[in-house]
């Protein structure tokens, strides 16, 4: 049996909160193979972005252990997650967050830039991207000439850049009306057709019908997982 | 890696121009005044470099006290003290390079309708020789002119123009007081004494015919003065103590009796003149460099505010991939180059006044590209410096934190 790509046990999240410490993630197990693609659905203040962000390498747990790609998250140190972020993964969020000042081909090129990639391949390579996701002829645009889902594809086409074998998004089509959303779920499909794996968080039923795979949280704890239509 | 880095440096510091014209501007102060003020004292040094110079070096004088015959001294009543044989008597310790007395004061030159009041110098030849004093055209007068006492005159650049104009002097007659003097030479021009005096508003005449036609001395034999120059520099104290000795000993002075002359350290005098200048402008530069301190705190005001702002841009960097010394190089370089931009207009605006000041009032300055050099180095160590803290803020930050920050 291959290495999963994630494999979560017993993870825990406390925040330190004015009324004390608050348990928002309470002892998760989870394993996701290579080539899947699952949705997060539960109720706000469930701890999904809890999760995302401990799965995105951007936080650390309190307790409990995390093995990405096989490798175990928690004796990394900074620098070694920033190369996770950059290498191994790819996140796209609720709020796109692309660098405002920035051309929509440089704000793709910039993980790239981290990874030490010459000049001629960022362009190349974020060029390639930009049409994949339909948004060639916008290369010099800044993000604030184009709209909200086009942005948000953008940050997918930044994800995608450095070819990571995992994409995390959090709520990415929150923002977007719903036309929009199943154009970004064309895309999400399109990519865990290629073979990336996929874990989105979503609020929504019918765009968590685009995955294979359902897994529920509630009050920190995973309370369903099941396969879906769409595996079938 | 750090060229990307360069040019979104660049577009941060574009992105809020007159904020990073402000930041600037202490840099550009601060850089501009140390750069002034280095032209205005290396200036002054050079000036007194110049000057010190022209006086001849290793140099030290001897000035006769008066005294009545018999030795007992009386205020101003006699006459000098000093002679020709005491300065035969000093050429002869070892060490002396040359020995000339001289016998000066201030008289009426006259050529044709031409008149002027100068400084009449009688001496011998070895006064050319331990002032390093050239001649343009013509010669110096020998020893043979001293011991037969000739009407003969090497006259300074000053005295020239002034008495013959655009004439060549060599071989006219001038007169000193009434009588005519044949003008042999031409000396070099030397410029402003460390004094402010002219030095080549002077004439040069045998120490003889200066005594018995010029200043008509009773005391034939005496001298007002004597200069004295040394081989070497490290010599100075040495022969000076030795002159000491010799003279009180010719003088017959008792050990209870003070000294009858005088002893003047020339080089020593220049040497200290030389030296507050050099403080001076150590000083001058420290005070402007103050300032640079002032311009790098306002740097790192203004990084530790981009950081603030931009805590949200950081989070996204790391969460994209940056590490700690991704973040902390873009800041640091941000930094550098606000610094570096305020330096180098600080420099050019440093040296456009420096010339100004040089064009309004003359006073010599010196731009040098040392002082230059010394900005560049100032002010990249500024920004990295006073960069440092706040980079150091950005790349700390957690990244959940930041991503958060709204
Ligand atoms: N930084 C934080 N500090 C304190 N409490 C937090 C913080 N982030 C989230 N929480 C709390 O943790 C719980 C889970 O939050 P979150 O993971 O954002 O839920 P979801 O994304 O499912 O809505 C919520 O009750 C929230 O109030
Ligand atoms: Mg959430």
């Amino acid at each position: 049996m291959t290495e999963a790509v994630i494999r979560v046990e017993g993870l825990g999240k406390s925040y330190q909160t004015a009324a004390g410490e608050f348990p928002a993630l309470r002892g998760v197990n989870l394993r996701v193979d290579g080539g899947e693609y699952l949705a997060i659905m539960g109720p706000s203040g469930s701890g999904k972005s809890t999760f995302m962000n401990l799965l995105g390498c951007l936080d650390r747990p309190s307790s409990g252990a995390y093995f990405l790609a096989g490798a175990n998250v928690a004796e990394m140190d900074r620098d070694a997650l920033a190369r996770l972020r950059n290498h191994t993964l790819g996140f796209v969020f609720q709020g796109f967050n692309l660098l405002p000042r920035m051309s929509l081909q440089d704000n793709v090129a910039l993980p790239l830039v981290y990874a030490g990639v010459d000049k001629a391949s960022r362009r190349a390579r974020a060029r390639v991207l930009l049409e994949r996701v339909g948004l060639g002829q916008y290369a010099d645009s800044l993000p604030n000439r184009i709209s909200g889902g086009q942005q948000q594809r953008v940050a997918i086409a930044r994800a995608l850049v450095n070819q990571p074998r995992l994409i995390l998004a959090d709520e990415p089509t929150g923002n977007l009306d719903s036309q929009t959303s199943e154009d970004i779920m064309a895309l999400f499909d399109s990519l865990n057709r290629d073979g990336i794996t996929i874990v989105l968080v979503t609020h929504e039923l019918d765009i968590a019908e685009h995955a294979r795979r359902q897994v529920r949280f509630r009050d920190g704890c995973i309370i369903s997982d099941h396969l879906t239509g769409a595996a079938a | 890696m750090i060229r990307p880095m360069l040019g979104e440096a660049w577009s941060a510091m574009n992105a809020n121009r007159l904020r990073a014209a402000l930041t600037m501007l202490g840099m550009v102060i601060g850089v501009g005044a140390v750069v002034i003020m280095l032209a205005i004292g290396q200036g002054a040094q050079y000036a007194i470099q110049q000057t010190i110079s022209t006086m001849g070096s290793n140099l030290f004088i001897v000035l006769s006290g008066f005294s009545s015959s018999g030795g007992v001294r009386s205020g101003s009543g006699g006459g000098p003290t000093l002679t020709v044989a005491d300065a035969d008597a000093i050429a002869e310790l070892d060490g002396v390079a040359n020995v000339a007395p001289t016998h000066q004061g201030s008289r009426q030159v006259i050529y044709g309708a031409q008149n002027w009041s100068t400084q009449v110098i009688g001496t011998t030849p070895a006064y050319l020789d331990a002032r390093a004093w050239s001649i343009t055209s013509g010669s110096g007068f020998s020893d043979s002119d001293v011991r037969s006492a000739t009407r003969v005159v090497v006259i300074g650049q000053t005295v020239a123009e002034n008495l013959f104009g655009e004439e060549e002097p060599v071989g006219k007659t001038m007169r000193i007081q009434q009588s005519p003097f044949v003008v042999i030479g031409v000396l070099g021009a030397k410029g402003q004494s460390l004094d402010g005096r002219d030095q080549d508003d002077t004439v040069l005449i045998p120490l003889t015919t200066a005594q018995r036609k010029v200043f008509g001395t009773p005391f034939v034999g005496s001298v007002r003065m004597i200069m004295v120059q040394t081989e070497r520099a490290d010599q100075m104290e040495q022969v000076m103590a030795q002159t000491t000795a010799l003279l009180r000993q010719r003088h017959r002075l008792r050990d209870d009796m003070p000294d009858d002359f005088f002893m003047r350290n020339l080089s020593a005098a220049a040497e200290s003149e030389a030296a507050t200048t050099r403080t001076m402008s150590i000083l001058l530069g420290a005070i402007a460099s103050i300032s640079l301190i002032v311009g790098g705190i306002g740097i790192m005001n203004i990084m530790l505010v981009s950081v603030t702002e931009r805590t949200r841009e950081i989070g996204i960097r790391m969460a994209i991939g940056a590490r700690q010394r991704d973040i902390l190089l873009q800041f640091l370089l941000e930094a550098v180059m606000i610094s570096f931009a305020g330096c180098f207009t600080g420099l050019l605006l440093g040296i456009a006044i420096a010339l100004g000041i040089n064009a309004l009032t003359g006073m010599v300055i010196v731009i040098s590209g040392t002082a230059a050099l010394l900005a560049f180095a100032v002010a990249a160590s500024v920004g990295i410096f006073f960069g440092w803290y706040p980079a150091q803020k950005a790349a700390r930050l957690d990244p959940i934190e930041a991503l958060r920050y709204q």
